[in-house]
């Protein structure tokens, strides 16, 4: 066990580590800082004297050395457009994007895993088909294209809710829906196709000539075995907790991670987004890691293979 | 006497493709009777639709009972009362039959815990007993397993474990020795010998190998494409197989010692249930079949010897002779 995840976490730093030198590489090859921070007509020595205060003149694997050494000893940079701690400025944003993202994960959750069960076990009837139109739909429509729809059904034409901009519970309530929609409609038709899966093997018949409730069939012996499939998918929108806000953050003027990371690439303001996309890759792999674990757990044929 | 389980004109189709095309049987107290036949003919099919463990897509009619109580139609929580507390079915491959990712004596004690109200370490006691008594050795050690640390032979042996935890009266096992190795086959047909001796309960063993079902069965029934063609005691059945179908099965069965003549197969192979003559469903394939087999379809009659047969030109008595001699010394 201890090897186990001795080994996956070996395998989640060379992961981090290489989202970080990616950012770092694409970053530096894909613009200029200077000339966006500074415009388009100052002159040469200002640039100079700006990419030499910020370390900007050295060789690229130079930066990178020095970059590498500075995030082990806890540093992660300074704004350059804001002149603080980048580390700051991101920590700063995390409530307003969790203050989103949870409540979603959650709607995904409680209405996705159900319908999509029960979908299953009621296959063929109509309100199977009606899950499988609704999930495909969900998914289907990006979430930009539903967000704008929500603003013009709910904020334009009805005036019921605010299309933009952080203040009472209301004005979370249409980037959270909007945020959930594919999720749910990914959780439904998963669970649905593992749960029809499971219910057609040898076991639940056996479960049943046992003499079992029906309902004691289904929840004793039939999720505990649709789990496995279902956990990979909770385990990507639990990683992607931080990391799912970008679209939906602009387009409701939400002042979250997201958003931060859209206009710190448009500043090309390094440390901030080196620092988000770093926070990102570590929030994946840790939830990663923990679906790992969890594997285990849910189905014993998997630990043997697990501590190897 | 009154009959344990009694089925009559049980009808099953899928997507309105008849299997099953009314199925009468008798199950007597205590009585061992034998299922044969081809895969596809109906022998599983006949007790899931009796115990209502098809899927819903399937089409059910006709009757069954217990002890007089009709259990086709009835809601859900009758037919889970019988299930397992007076029918316990278990299955051909018993390594998948058993829950993955639940333990082994959970599995069991659930059943002790349904069926007879037992709780705690009671019901763990109860449990274990069960694992002993059908030969799984240690089984203290060995009850918080889960099935895939276990053998398939041993599988199977947990896998009656908890048939028996509701103390039945009927025992369906379907198939119970296919997915073994020779010798576990063997085991695990004393075991269901030395069981049904020390419980008394009814056993209906469906199979296609007339040697286990011989060994184990007082009576069979022959299954051919979803109808019984032959039903008569082991004895009779053994001693003369009237019909062409069962004299086919018995010449398909190799010898252990002897000559080694060449097999006789049954040319052809099960029909198509959706294909179906209006004859009999066997006269493609009969070496007796006269052209009116094509379009009549013989019933199922019972005859001076009380067995049942279905079939225009049966195999003399005559002609048996070669085959019991066969038999004895194959089997």
């Amino acid at each position: 066990m201890i090897r186990f995840v001795s080994i996956r976490l070996l395998r989640a730093l060379v992961t981090i580590l290489a989202v970080v030198t990616f950012a770092f590489v694409v970053l530096r090859i894909s613009g200029d800082p200077a000339q966006v921070m500074l415009g388009p007509d100052v002159p040469q020595d200002a640039v100079d004297a700006f990419r030499e205060a910020w370390g900007l003149d050295q060789p690229l694997w130079i930066q990178y050395l020095a970059y590498i050494h500075s995030i082990f000893t806890g540093d992660l940079g300074i704004s350059m457009r804001d002149k603080e701690s980048a580390l700051q400025l991101v920590l700063e944003r995390i409530p307003a994007t969790l203050q989103l993202t949870i409540p979603a994960l959650l709607l995904k959750l409680i209405i996705g895993i159900p319908a999509g069960v029960y979908a299953a076990l009621h296959r063929q009837s109509g309100i199977d088909r009606g899950v499988i139109m609704l999930s495909i739909l969900g998914f289907t429509i990006p979430s930009f294209v539903m967000g704008l729809l929500l603003v013009l059904i709910f904020s334009v034409t009805l005036g019921l809710l605010p299309s933009g901009g952080q203040g009472t519970w209301m004005h979370s309530l249409l980037p959270t829906i909007t945020m959930s929609i594919g999720g749910i409609g990914l959780l439904a038709r998963f669970s649905r196709s593992a749960m029809i899966e499971v219910m057609g093997q040898p076991y639940i018949r056996t479960a049943s000539a046992k003499g079992l409730r029906w309902s004691d069939v289904v929840w004793q012996h039939a999720l505990p075995n649709a789990a496995v499939p279902i956990v990979t998918i909770v385990g990507f929108m639990v990683g992607a907790l931080l990391a799912g806000a970008v679209v939906v953050e602009s387009i409701f003027s939400w002042p979250g991670i997201g958003r931060l990371l859209v206009v710190s690439v448009a500043n090309r303001d390094l440390a901030v987004v080196q620092c988000i996309l770093l926070l990102i890759a570590a929030t994946m792999v840790v939830s990663n890691l923990i679906v790992d674990l969890l594997y285990g757990w849910l189905d014993p044929r998997l630990r043997g293979q697990a501590a190897h | 006497m009154s009959h344990l389980v009694e089925i009559r004109d049980l009808k099953v189709a899928f997507d309105s493709v008849q299997v099953l095309h009314g199925i009468d049987l008798n199950v007597g107290r205590g009585e061992a009777i034998g299922l044969v036949g081809e895969s596809g003919c109906g022998k599983s099919v006949t007790w899931l639709a009796a115990l209502g463990l098809l899927p819903g897509k399937a089409a059910v009619s006709g009757s069954v009972r217990i002890e007089g109580r009709e259990l086709r139609g009835v809601h859900r929580s009758a037919l889970e009362s019988v299930r397992g507390g007076r029918i316990a079915m278990i299955f051909q491959d018993p390594s998948s039959a058993l829950n993955p990712v639940l333990r082994v004596g959970r599995q069991i004690t659930e059943a002790v815990s349904l069926h007879r109200g037992l709780r705690g370490e009671t019901a763990r006691a109860e449990a274990l007993r069960l694992m002993d008594m059908v030969g799984i050795p240690d089984a203290r050690r060995r009850f918080d397993l889960y099935p895939h640390e276990f053998s398939g032979g041993q599988c199977q042996r947990l896998m009656i474990a908890i048939a028996l935890a509701g103390e039945p009266d009927l025992l369906i096992a379907d198939e119970p020795t296919t997915a073994l190795d020779a010798t576990i086959q063997a085991q695990m047909l004393d075991l269901l010998i030395q069981l049904r001796t020390e419980t008394g309960m009814a056993t209906v063993f469906i199979s296609h190998d007339l040697g286990a079902v011989s060994q184990v069965c007082e009576r069979v029934c022959v299954m051919y494409a979803g109808r019984i063609v032959e039903q008569a005691s082991i004895a009779q059945l053994f001693a003369n197989p009237r019909h062409p179908y069962t004299r086919g099965l018995f010449d398909a069965i190799p010898r252990l010692d002897g000559p080694r003549d060449r097999l006789i197969p049954i040319p052809g192979t099960v029909p198509d249930p959706r294909y179906l003559a209006a004859g009999c469903a066997f006269a493609p394939r009969c070496p007796n079949a006269a052209a009116y087999c094509d379009f009549q379809r013989p019933a199922l009659d019972t005859l001076a010897d009380g067995r049942h047969l279905a079939c225009f030109n049966p195999v003399p008595p005559a002609n048996s002779l070669p085959v019991r001699r066969k038999i004895l010394e194959g089997v």
